[in-house]
């Protein structure tokens, strides 16, 4: 019996379970330590339209159950993602969701236009909450009328649904979240990662080069269930619900508060094996607690 | 072919001032074959710290599928690592990285193994290693002190070793590189681990007419899918060339990587 398929616009999954954006490359490295046919889908690396380095190093500080990053959009630019990175990921029965990003409106259109083209590409996951580029990202994604405009903008012309990705970083979620509804938004990613701050104390200094950066982790879940939770309830989206997810328990939580599907984050740098030990123990879950199929989950808390 | 195996605690013994020696037993042995190469470790499942930690590879005994560790315990993961005792586990993922290429160095030839603090005890297996292909080697040790300073024995089986020590309480006070260039050392190959501002000093001494680094960096997931410790190489027109430190490295070509 089939527990785990589920159906989201332009998506047909095996089972709900996806590795998040910036938390697994392009694939490459999780390919040589098991299938990546096995994973519900891959949420690529944001690709933007010219090659990043991104930030100087430190990028990476430690915290209480969590971690703060700020990689600063790393990538190979759109030309050699779409040539190099989503042709190499043609050889594996997976659906992949490309994350869009950008410095100004023209440059996520024409991402956008270009990378929903690819075969393989099944839905667009905008960008609209990176904490850690000076231009673009973030700025995107804290007003609800220029999230909403960017919406309608990518949307006309790109080839696959599109999900956009909410920040946490707002005052209102459910407000940004019926903004890009109105854009035209085929669903929701949600959330992205917390603005934060660490200091050294030998220096005094921000440990990060960036100073600031994106937490995640453990530490950052329950507020990513507490916003879908209110999201789920507002809007008419689907919502693929992440921040800190590394058990089933955490799955079960999600779909609790109300996700259609999740994303496993940093989870993946703890331990590269998790996806697919997540896949196999949350249908021995849901046969354990007598759950015919995952999607009878879904909003539990406020229903 | 990386694993994640719970292995064995078969040793762990203080070496020096919070410097541990660390044996653990387990089948991902197997799938060690190039020193200079790190595991990534967690104590346990705990979630602070959350994340792994890369430590390198200081013996490999494939015969008794263990391998032996140095580490300093400094923060609140290798500090919870060094509570561990014989028939404890331990999370280990691995064996990470490209290591050195002891196959650049002939028999008969000479190699300068240059080692700095944390960074000596790589080069004790590519000491045996270089050993045992009828290679010479001459050790060069840095340590901040006496107190800090380890396994100079060991070397000194191995080969001629000189150790220096910041405030002069072991060997010769002084920089490795001092060391290098009062006793006008040279090699035909040279090998070298510890700081980035060691590696550099290094680099510039001539020994030896081409050798490699390992670099230490802070690190995240440690199999490169994380971009935190991506370093820029020398030549780079575009602007945008990078390499992961954990998976292109942690050893590279001396001059590769703008230091």
């Amino acid at each position: 019996m089939n527990r785990l398929n589920i159906e989201l616009p332009g998506l047909s999954l095996k089972n709900p379970i996806m590795p998040a954006s910036g938390c697994f490359g392009f694939g490459r490295e999780f390919s040589h330590l098991y299938d990546l046919s096995s994973l519900g889908a891959i949420m690529i690396k944001a690709t933007t339209e010219e090659p990043r380095y991104g930030n100087a190093t430190p990028r990476v500080a430690e915290t209480p159950a969590g971690m703060l990053n700020a990689i600063g959009l790393q990538n190979p630019g759109l030309e050699k993602v779409i040539a190099n990175e989503l042709d190499w990921l043609k050889q594996f029965d997976v659906p992949i969701i490309a994350n869009v990003a950008g410095s100004q409106t023209e440059d996520y259109v024409q991402v956008a236009k270009e990378i929903s083209k690819a075969d393989n590409v099944h839905a667009l996951e905008l960008n609209i909450s990176c904490p850690n580029v000076k231009t673009g990202g973030i700025a995107f994604g804290t007003v609800p009328e220029t999230a909403k405009e960017l919406t309608k903008r990518v949307k006309e012309v790109s080839d696959v649904p599109v999900y956009v990705k909410l920040s946490p970083n707002v005052t209102n979620i459910v407000e940004m979240a019926k903004a890009v509804e109105d854009g035209g938004a085929d669903g929701l990613t949600m959330i992205n990662t917390l603005i934060g701050m660490r200091i050294d104390l030998k220096t005094a200094r921000p440990i990060l080069s960036n100073r600031t950066g994106g937490l995640s982790g453990p530490a950052v879940k329950p507020v990513a269930v507490r916003m879908v939770y209110e999201v789920s309830q507002n809007t008419n989206l689907p919502i693929i619900g992440m921040g800190g997810i590394s058990s089933v328990e955490d799955i079960i939580e999600f779909y609790f508060a109300g996700a259609d599907a999740v994303a496993v984050g940093t989870a993946n740098f703890v331990n590269p094996f998790i996806c697919p030990e997540l896949i196999e123990q949350l249908d021995q879950y849901l046969e354990a607690h007598n759950v015919d199929h995952i999607s009878e989950l879904k909003g539990r808390s406020w229903k | 072919m990386i694993q994640k195996e719970l292995m064995t605690v078969t040793n762990q013994t203080e070496i020096a001032h919070n410097i541990y020696e660390m044996t653990l037993q387990g089948t991902l042995v197997d799938q060690m074959n190039e020193p200079g190469q790190f595991v990534h470790l967690k104590a346990g499942e705990e979630m602070i710290p959350l994340l792994r930690r890369p430590i390198s590879i200081a013996r490999i005994e494939q015969e008794k599928q263990e391998f032996t560790m140095i580490y300093r315990a400094e923060g609140t993961g290798t500090k919870a690592l060094a509570k561990k005792r014989t028939g404890d586990f331990v999370d280990v993922l691995g064996p990470l990285g490209h290591g050195f290429p002891v196959e650049e160095a002939q028999p008969g030839q000479t190699a300068l193994l240059i080692g700095g603090g944390i960074g000596v005890p790589p080069l004790y297996e590519l000491s045996r290693r270089l050993n045992a292909n009828g290679v010479k080697t001459i050790h060069v040790l840095g340590f901040q002190n006496k107190e800090a300073a380890f396994y100079t024995e060991q070397f000194i089986s191995l080969g001629d070793t000189y150790v220096s020590t910041v405030d002069g309480s072991l060997g010769e006070q002084g920089f490795v590189t001092d060391i290098v260039n009062n006793h006008g050392l040279k090699a035909d190959i040279f090998y070298s681990c510890g700081p980035t501002v060691m590696l550099k000093a290094v680099e510039q001494l001539h020994a030896a007419p081409s050798g490699y680094i390992s670099l230490e960096e802070r690190m995240g997931c440690g199999i490169g899918a994380c971009f935190a410790c991506v370093c820029h190489p020398k030549e780079d027109e575009s602007g945008t060339a990078y390499l992961k430190v954990c998976s292109d490295g942690p050893v590279f070509l001396a001059g590769e990587v703008a230091l």
